[in-house]
């Protein structure tokens, strides 16, 4: 019982402390941990100067503009139209709406390759979207754009979602009492009520969209040096056997995405004091 | 991921209205809402976007899938490298699941029962896995088991097979599906607080008592939930399993990399016919949701009345 008393904070009367925080850390130490721990070892092995040499490779650079540009853009996209979705559901009735809202998480369940082929073959210039489209989407840039918005999509409808749903009417009805149009009172009321959960899922969408791989790769024609993700040069390296420049790649895209998950920490815990909970 | 999102989801009680006179009501709302065009212009711009990004590629999965005919819908499912990739998705699933559902009620129990030092590190690590790319879930592997990585001359010696196997494809499918049940079960737990656990120790229970009596039928709805979320991603993981398998027809295939194999075949309609079973899955999985969460809303309802 020494592991608990040294742990605990408070006494408890309940059993089972040990058991199954041991277990906890002991299934999270195997699965997650010493797995991750290998890909930072592996770079200790590697030379400064030849990491930054993979690492800034221009093709390397090149998938990162386009990964971290076309994640940028699909969030944005996401932030005004998941908005505009979010408030769409909670403020008005409409026939359809609950099967509407229960669709918005079809992106989470839908397995990513699934979503890859049927966005592909809908955007290809002989697909049902893509012959009534002037440009090329499928298998260029806009492509993966394509993609990574509607993976991102659910981010930002479900962290708006439960504010909006939350937000005192009161409020609303005081600044129209006190003589505020309903874009004044939506600028000055609503809005900032909405920005905290609004950049939390705006940076869930980004972080989502920067990892995506599955539903990329069958849209973007994996052209190297304009449409080819970090995610695919990572494995084309795997499958060279150079272990060493995909783990190099995958640092990068790691400490970009654990630096993404402390601001979404952070900015989740601003909105839990904005909200005063 | 939407696990995170998921558990700040509360019911809205907000709702429920005060006595307010009927022409009041109407008149202030009124006040704080907005004319019928703009109301409608909101409304049918929503729908075209979600419409072109959601519906249409749902739908044309099952349409897609039917284009050459039920025949060689049928053909493309019964096929030995169809059934053999099925049969590898539910072994996985079936492994990991169990396992993840087992440490999520462990973990939920440690945190939501118990203050200890180091709580709130615990929550953030148990995060990770959402955060990590599935192709980096797949390389740690690699970098551990694989031929070059820490433990490949070892399983060479012994003749084990991780990585381009099984085991790979059950363990990267495990670190992604990692934080699924945790998610959904530790905020929960931790609102309900600990006072019922206490009552039923001090009336004799032993602990095994308390999880099967008490706390696990308080979280049946999240638990459900969190299974059918899980198993969800389990079923579909491609990048992660895509880099551990090896793509071993017939062997290390799961159903999401057949559809790839058979998509970059140019076979669309047996592709689509395959991604039809994970769509359907998919859909499944959102009519559950939706039934767990009306459930779980009026057993809230219940138990806080107001």
């Amino acid at each position: 019982m020494s592991t608990r008393a040294l742990l605990l904070r408070r006494h408890s009367v309940l059993p089972g402390f040990n058991l199954s925080l041991g277990f906890a850390l002991l299934y999270l130490c195997f699965i997650v941990l010493v797995p991750l721990s290998a890909v930072f070892l592996k770079t200790f092995t590697v030379s400064w100067s030849a990491f930054v040499e993979t690492v800034t490779s221009p093709r390397v650079v090149a998938s990162y503009r386009l990964t971290f540009g076309a994640s940028l853009v699909a969030a944005l996209v996401n932030g005004v139209f998941g908005l505009l979705v979010a408030w769409v559901l909670v403020r008005y009735r409409f026939a359809g709406r609950r099967v509407v809202d229960a669709l918005v998480d079809l992106p989470f369940a839908l397995p990513t390759a699934v979503a890859g082929i049927a966005l592909t073959t809908l955007y290809a210039s002989n697909g049902w979207i893509g012959k009534w489209l002037p440009f090329k989407v499928a298998y260029t840039p806009l492509g993966v754009f394509v993609a990574l918005t509607f993976i991102g999509l659910p981010f930002v409808v479900r962290t708006v979602q439960p504010v909006l749903e939350d937000l005192q009417r009161e409020l609303e009805e005081a600044a129209a009492t006190l003589g505020a149009s309903r874009l004044q009172t939506f600028a000055h009321v609503i809005f900032p009520a909405l920005m905290p959960a609004l950049l939390t899922g705006f940076a869930l969408a980004f972080a989502r969209a920067l990892g995506e791989y599955g539903s990329v790769i069958f849209i973007a024609g994996n052209m190297p040096m304009v449409s080819e993700i970090t995610s695919l040069l990572i494995i084309t390296k795997l499958e060279q056997y150079d272990y060493t420049g995909a783990t190099a790649i995958a640092v990068v895209m790691l400490v970009a995405a654990f630096t993404l998950l402390l601001l979404i920490n952070l900015l989740q815990a601003w909105a839990r004091a904005r909200q005063g909970r | 991921m939407s696990a995170v999102i998921d558990s700040g989801r509360r019911p809205a009680v907000a709702d429920a209205p005060v006595a307010v006179p009927a022409r009041t009501a109407t008149r202030a709302r009124d006040a704080v809402g907005e004319p019928a065009w703009v109301r409608r212009t909101l409304i049918g711009v929503a729908l075209v976007f979600l419409t072109l990004f959601l519906f249409v590629p749902l739908v044309s999965v099952f349409v897609q899938a039917l284009a050459k005919g039920v025949d060689v819908y049928w053909a493309a499912l019964v096929e030995a490298d169809a059934v053999s990739a099925l049969k590898l998705t539910l072994i996985a699933a079936g492994i990991s699941v169990p396992l993840n559902l087992v440490f999520g009620v462990a973990a939920a129990w440690a945190i939501a029962k118990f203050d200890f030092h180091g709580k709130s590190l615990l929550l953030t690590l148990i995060d990770l896995p959402f955060s990590v790319s599935p192709v980096i879930a797949g390389l740690i592997y690699m970098l551990v088991f694989g031929l070059q990585g820490w433990c490949g001359e070892w399983l060479r010696d012994h003749d084990l097979k991780i990585v381009f196997a099984v085991p790979g494809i059950v363990l990267a499918t495990v670190f992604v599906t990692f934080p699924f049940i945790a998610r959904e079960l530790i905020p929960l737990m931790q609102a309900q607080g600990q006072e019922q656990e206490e009552a039923a120790r001090v009336l004799g229970a032993s602990g095994w008592q308390i999880l099967w009596r008490v706390t696990l039928p308080n979280v049946r709805w999240a638990l459900l939930y969190g299974v059918i979320l899980c198993n969800a991603r389990a079923m579909g993981e491609f990048g992660a399993v895509s880099v551990v398998s090896g793509h071993i027809r017939g062997q290390t295939n799961t159903l999401p990399l057949h559809i790839e194999i058979l998509y970059n075949d140019y076979q669309f309609a047996a592709a689509f016919a395959v991604a039809s079973l994970l769509a359907g899955l998919a859909l499944v999985t959102l009519v559950l949701k939706y039934i767990v969460e009306r459930r779980a809303h009026a057993s809230f309802d219940l138990e806080k009345p107001e």
